[in-house]
């Protein structure tokens, strides 16, 4: 599985302008975009969602070329069978658990699923632990169950590609721990190549297979953290080196005033 | 009782034109961004502030026998929209118009976009999108215009009177009967009228108060 990003973008918000350029690529099963807040790391994730629109640039996901300026290439965002778990799930409000995981494979005229398809959302509300909470509202179920079927109605299309936009944001601590374990868990079942986007460090050490580090709008670095020094020889994260890696880009952020300034400006 | 069945017949009809058209236009204005749409949006609210009578008599110059409109339909169809109920519905219904746009139009603002986008990269169509998610998160707010809209259709007076005319058992609906039995001294059918309009009407504005009321509760 191979995810090739190259992409340029001007972003105008409230005065300021914002230049996007990033490029990377990932051959990993698990790839993490790390990046503070205004990195650019969102802008990406929609990009290659095909919410938003380059200016410029080539987006391939698996030897399917989704964008590409210079071919006026771009498909749509419904026909390029990508998944997408927005940060707060974006779960239907007006539809309960299980018409929300069978609203992808529900015809337009539509709301409740057909016979055909019936067995396989009771099957992949059973593996993802909500069939329970099946015919509950999204704001009548938990957090972690919001993501469980955030996921699996992102999953019942069999993307080629999960998206995930800062997944444990949401969550409170104890849960989030849970949850990437989980994730990895339905990595491992699915076989679904997954890209997050996050600005959690933990979320990389215990993701990651690939980190891009994005830093104002580009990327400064790419790196494979599954030998070492971030692993070791019993493949065991080593997270002081994880944390090095990352933190380096505290570095260009503006400095932190100290008192002794204040005091001196007064 | 005639002048009741009358106005809630063409108050029916009025509100479903007006709502059609009202959903459409609204849809347009709230996504779609093109030149002349702050214009488009005063146009269709123009209905709401104008006197009734001055609409009316623009309708007249429209769909008059010599209008653009009634010209071309009185001799295409041999109708004549003066004068008949159908024209009092036509006057109803851009009457009532503003009241449905501006509702459905608050109502499509409201609805969140990632839930769109969402549909999106799930696989739906632009119309699927629309009819499985932005009409089904919109429709209360629709549904609270379209309410208003009748209660404005069933007491239409000025430009159905232009347009229309008063005819007893044709055209003569609740608003005017209502005058008419006045300027006649019947005191008691005009009380009948009163009470029977003034019921519908409350009726109307707490069934549309509750449709506003906030339904996801967190």
């Amino acid at each position: 599985m191979r995810i090739e990003v190259q992409i340029q973008k001007m972003l105008r918000s409230s005065g300021r302008e914002f230049h996007l350029d990033v490029e990377f690529t990932c051959l990993d099963d698990v790839s993490v975009v790390f990046g503070a807040s205004g990195s650019g790391k969102s802008a990406t994730l929609r990009a290659i969602a095909g919410l938003d629109r380059p200016d410029s640039g080539r987006i391939v996901v698996d030897g399917r070329v989704l964008f590409d300026s210079a071919r006026g290439i771009d498909v749509p965002a419904r026909m390029r069978s990508v998944g997408y778990l927005f940060q707060d799930y974006a779960l239907f409000p007006h539809l309960t658990v299980e018409d929300n995981v069978a609203f992808p494979v529900n015809p337009w005229w539509r709301r409740r699923p057909a016979r055909e398809v019936a067995k396989r959302i009771r099957d992949l509300m059973d593996i993802f632990e909500i069939g329970s909470v099946a015919q509950s509202y999204p704001w009548q179920i938990s957090g972690g169950q919001r993501q469980r079927v955030g996921l699996a109605r992102t999953l019942i299309r069999k993307p080629a590609v999960l998206l995930l936009d800062e997944p444990f944001a949401a969550l409170d601590p104890l849960l989030r721990i849970r949850m990437r374990q989980e994730l990895l868990n339905t990595q491992w079942l699915f076989k679904v190549p997954m890209l997050a986007i996050t600005h959690d460090p933990e979320d990389v050490s215990v993701l990651a297979e690939t980190v891009v580090v994005l830093n104002q709008g580009r990327v400064e670095k790419t790196v494979d953290v599954k030998t070492a020094p971030y692993r070791d020889g019993d493949g065991r994260v080593n997270e002081g080196s994880i944390r090095e890696l990352l933190m380096g880009i505290d570095k260009a952020g503006p400095p932190l005033l100290r008192r002794k300034t204040i005091c001196a400006v007064k | 009782m005639v002048p009741l069945l009358l106005t809630l017949k063409v108050a029916c009809w009025a509100t479903l034109f007006a709502t059609a058209f009202g959903v459409l236009v609204a849809y347009a204005i709230a996504r779609l961004r093109f030149p002349g749409r702050e214009l488009l949006d005063a146009i269709m609210t123009l209905p709401m502030v104008m006197p009734p009578t001055v609409l009316g008599y623009y309708l007249l110059v429209l769909v008059g026998r010599r209008g653009p409109i009634g010209h071309w339909l009185e001799t295409h169809f041999g109708i004549s929209l003066v004068f008949t109920w159908q024209g009092a519905v036509i006057a109803a219904a851009v009457v009532a118009f503003p009241l449905v746009y501006k509702g459905a139009r608050a109502a499509f603002e409201g609805v969140e976009h990632h839930y769109e986008q969402a549909a999106r990269v799930l696989g739906k169509s632009e119309w699927g999108v629309f009819v499985r998610v932005t009409l089904p998160l919109a429709w209360r707010g629709i549904l609270a215009g379209a309410m208003l809209a009748f209660a404005r259709a069933m007491g239409e007076f000025g430009a159905t009177l232009m347009v229309a005319g008063s005819l007893p058992g044709k055209t003569q609906t609740l608003s005017i009967a209502v005058y008419e039995a006045v300027q006649a001294g019947k005191d008691d059918v005009a009380n009948f009228l009163v009470i029977v309009t003034s019921v519908v009407c409350i009726t109307i504005l707490v069934a549309s108060g509750r449709m506003l009321q906030p339904r996801f509760a967190a």
